[in-house]
């Protein structure tokens, strides 16, 4: 295999609050290689996006990084002071944000924030970069004619789509898209994920695919993580996790996910209280909700263990193994 | 089984005028709603799914007097007593919302929330998510500090952010995407509205969190009887939270049906294609999509024959493009098209 655009050891980081820290991020560790899309997916709340603005570097003033490494290219994103971290990000590592909405500047023209965040970075400019954004926005079905209107004369999803345009318009190495695609229909969505995927196997790029839906991930992803409270309790290839999840959260995630077609059934949930990361449990942090729990998931964190070529998962009594 | 509708909307219109440099004077409109009309009953849930930018958020800011329509009518029906103590006036049990001023817009406020598609925007972040929550009490005078406090704690409890104890006093920047949409749905139903009008509510949620504040919404629905417009991209969503589902597309309503009528019967090509671009979550399943030619239209000025023409992938040249968009017409059983073909 290629070496690894992003290596990402022992990731730590808490956020400090008033009633304590709150564990966002414990001791996540994975790798991404070029022209890959590793879906990530997991509970609300679960720590998703934190990985990824630990990733871009842009915390708020609460957020401490406990522990671990990202490396790039042999260099530790880490430990990069600000200046140089400011050359990597959006050409380097770029990320369409999940609050897509709040990101614009409602004073600028749609139009114009992108060509100068290109202008600022160096890929291009005057007329050329505004070209660019015209391509682009026929990618993500915007009409280039809405370049010069303002962010409030756009829907919910023709901002999102703008936002991926400008995560775009650097041409990243690595791209951090985090729900891109929450306010877009379905034809669109499918669209637009046609034009990204394209795009990203031409340019090489290697993605990291935030979402809550399970449906696109299964659509889009080579491998996928799967997260419960700050930990990444399990990792494989696409097929790893849909068709022999091991973890009992990833097999209750799919369990629960409805459809449109068939009968129509009752909706499944995982029972019990989400966690509470100021204090999570004890052992395995699934535990309180879990069917399977003995004690020794109330005791002990469950280890890694490999159950097939690059799929791990962190559980004490892994699916198949029910009385082992 | 036939009660009075709750909201009554007809012949609904919001055109917003094209920025288009200082000095020119502007000639083009987007119709981002354009001509639509429906009706909900009492504890009713109609969804309203359809292309992004084709006028639903729009449409929900109508119905809340967010936004003033440029022509049509809105009707919410009211208790004679009620109107009475809060100053409404009633034709045929009906207030116009479009008429609403003052003391009258406030009090009707306390009927009708919506749910804003995005968090932020209706999300003072310099406030607490406690008084963020507490905001409509507040401000229609509900109950004593106590009373909102335990309140509030039980919704957060209700939405999963729990402990409540632990969000009640962090500010929604301090929030995770799917945790801020959670309280913008407790938010709105803190004061037991009787109408809600929810944009895209669950859209950042994965399955099973979602799935709660689901059960949640309907359960509230039975105990105080809310009616709902549920504003969504999942049809898996409205499949769950909607009894009936209206299709929109470019400001109109092209398709309504029951849920599983529509979903296993459609009949608007639109709605067609649509269904099938639904992703399914399966790595092994490959699904048969079908392409809609050209890219996503913008209503600036449309043409007057159907608005789907220039898209449709069964569109008839010579009928179609010649005959006035088609109207939505009950092709029995109160399944609703707007289609010349069908
Ligand atoms: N600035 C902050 N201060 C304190 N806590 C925070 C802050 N930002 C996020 N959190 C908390 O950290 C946890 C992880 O948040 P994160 O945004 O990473 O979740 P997520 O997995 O992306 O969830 P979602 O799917 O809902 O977006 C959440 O419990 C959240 O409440
Ligand atoms: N304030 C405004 N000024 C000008 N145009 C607007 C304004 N608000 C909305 N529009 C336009 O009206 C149309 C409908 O927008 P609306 O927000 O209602 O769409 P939507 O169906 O909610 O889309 P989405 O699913 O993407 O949120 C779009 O073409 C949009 O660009
Ligand atoms: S380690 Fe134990 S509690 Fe955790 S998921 Fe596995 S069986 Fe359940
Ligand atoms: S009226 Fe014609 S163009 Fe419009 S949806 Fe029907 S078949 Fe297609
Ligand atoms: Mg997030
Ligand atoms: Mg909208």
């Amino acid at each position: 295999m290629r070496e690894p655009v992003l290596s990402v050891e022992h990731l730590t980081m808490h956020y400090s609050t008033r009633k304590g820290d709150v564990h966002a991020v414990d001791d996540v560790s994975f790798e991404l290689h070029p022209g890959e899309v590793l879906g990530v997916v997991g509970e609300s709340g679960s720590g998703k996006s934190s990985v990824a603005f630990t990733l871009m570097r842009l915390l708020p003033e609460n957020a401490h990084i406990k522990g671990g490494h990202v490396w790039m290219n042999g260099v530790d994103l880490l430990t990069l002071p600000e200046d140089e971290m400011r050359r990597y990000r959006w050409k380097r590592i770029a990320m369409i944000f999940q609050a897509a909405m709040n990101t614009l500047n409602p004073v600028y023209k749609v139009g114009d924030q992108i060509i100068e965040a290109m202008e600022t970075h160096g890929v291009a400019y005057g007329e050329a970069a505004r070209k660019r954004v015209a391509e682009l926005f026929e990618m993500v079905g915007l009409d280039p004619a809405l370049m010069d209107r303002y962010p409030h004369e756009y829907s919910g999803g023709m901002r999102q789509r703008a936002i991926i345009a400008m995560a775009l318009s650097c041409d990243p190495d690595v791209l951090i898209a985090d729900e891109p695609t929450t306010a877009l229909d379905v034809i669109v969505q499918h669209r637009i994920l046609k034009n990204l995927l394209q795009l990203q196997k031409r340019l090489d790029m290697a993605m990291i695919y935030i979402t809550h839906d399970i449906a696109v991930v299964a659509e889009v992803s080579t491998r996928i993580a799967v997260m419960y409270a700050g930990r990444l309790v399990e990792i494989g290839s696409t097929e790893d996790i849909f068709l022999r999840p091991k973890h009992r959260y990833t097999e209750a995630l799919l369990q629960a996910f409805p459809s449109i077609h068939g009968e129509k059934k009752t909706l499944l949930t995982i029972p019990g209280e989400l966690p509470n990361l100021l204090n999570p449990p004890r052992g395995c942090r699934f535990h309180p909700r879990c069917a399977f729990a003995t004690e020794i998931c109330k005791e002990r964190e469950p280890e890694y263990r490999t159950f097939n070529p690059g799929h791990l998962a962190a559980c004490w009594h892994p699916v198949g193994e029910e009385n082992a | 089984m036939s009660f009075q509708p709750l909201v009554k909307v007809e012949g609904l219109k919001k055109y917003f005028p094209v920025s288009k440099g200082l000095f020119r004077k502007t000639h083009d409109y987007i119709h981002a709603v354009d001509d639509v009309s429906f009706s909900i009953q009492p504890r009713e849930s109609l969804g309203l799914v359809g292309e992004s930018g084709c006028g639903k958020t729009t449409t929900g800011k109508l119905l809340v007097r967010l936004l003033t329509p440029t022509a049509g009518r809105i009707f919410f029906r009211m208790e004679e007593e009620e109107a009475r103590e809060e100053g409404v006036r009633l034709e045929d049990g009906y207030v116009d919302v479009a008429t609403l001023k003052g003391r009258a817009l406030k009090n009707f406020r306390r009927h009708v929330q919506m749910i804003f598609q995005d968090p932020y925007e209706s999300m003072n972040p310099r406030l607490t998510i406690y008084d963020i929550v507490a905001e409509p009490m507040a401000v229609q005078g509900i109950g004593s500090v106590m009373e909102r406090e335990q309140r509030v704690a039980e919704m957060l409890q209700h939405v999963g952010l729990t402990p409540p104890e632990s969000f009640m006093f962090r500010y929604p920047h301090e929030l995770s995407g799917g945790q801020r949409q959670r309280v913008a749905i407790a938010r709105a139903l803190i004061i037991n509205p009787t109408f809600v009008i929810a944009d895209e509510p669950t859209s950042m949620l994965d399955v099973s969190v979602r799935t709660g504040v689901m059960q949640l919404m309907q359960d509230l629905a039975d105990r105080f009887g809310i009616s709902y417009l549920y504003i969504t991209h999942d049809l898996a969503v409205a499949r769950y939270m909607c009894d009936k589902i209206a299709v929109m597309y470019l400001g109109k309503i092209v398709e309504m049906a029951e849920t599983e009528e529509l979903l296993h019967h459609p009949l608007h090509p639109y709605t067609k294609a649509l269904l099938s671009a639904v992703p399914i979550p399966d790595p092994t399943y490959k699904r048969e999509v079908i392409e809609i030619r050209g890219s996503v239209s913008t209503p600036i000025n449309p043409p007057s024959y159907c608005r789907f023409y220039n898209r449709c992938p069964v569109a008839k040249e010579g009928l179609c493009n010649v005959q006035e968009h088609p109207p939505l017409e009950d092709k029995g059983g109160g399944h609703y098209v707007a289609c010349h073909l069908v």
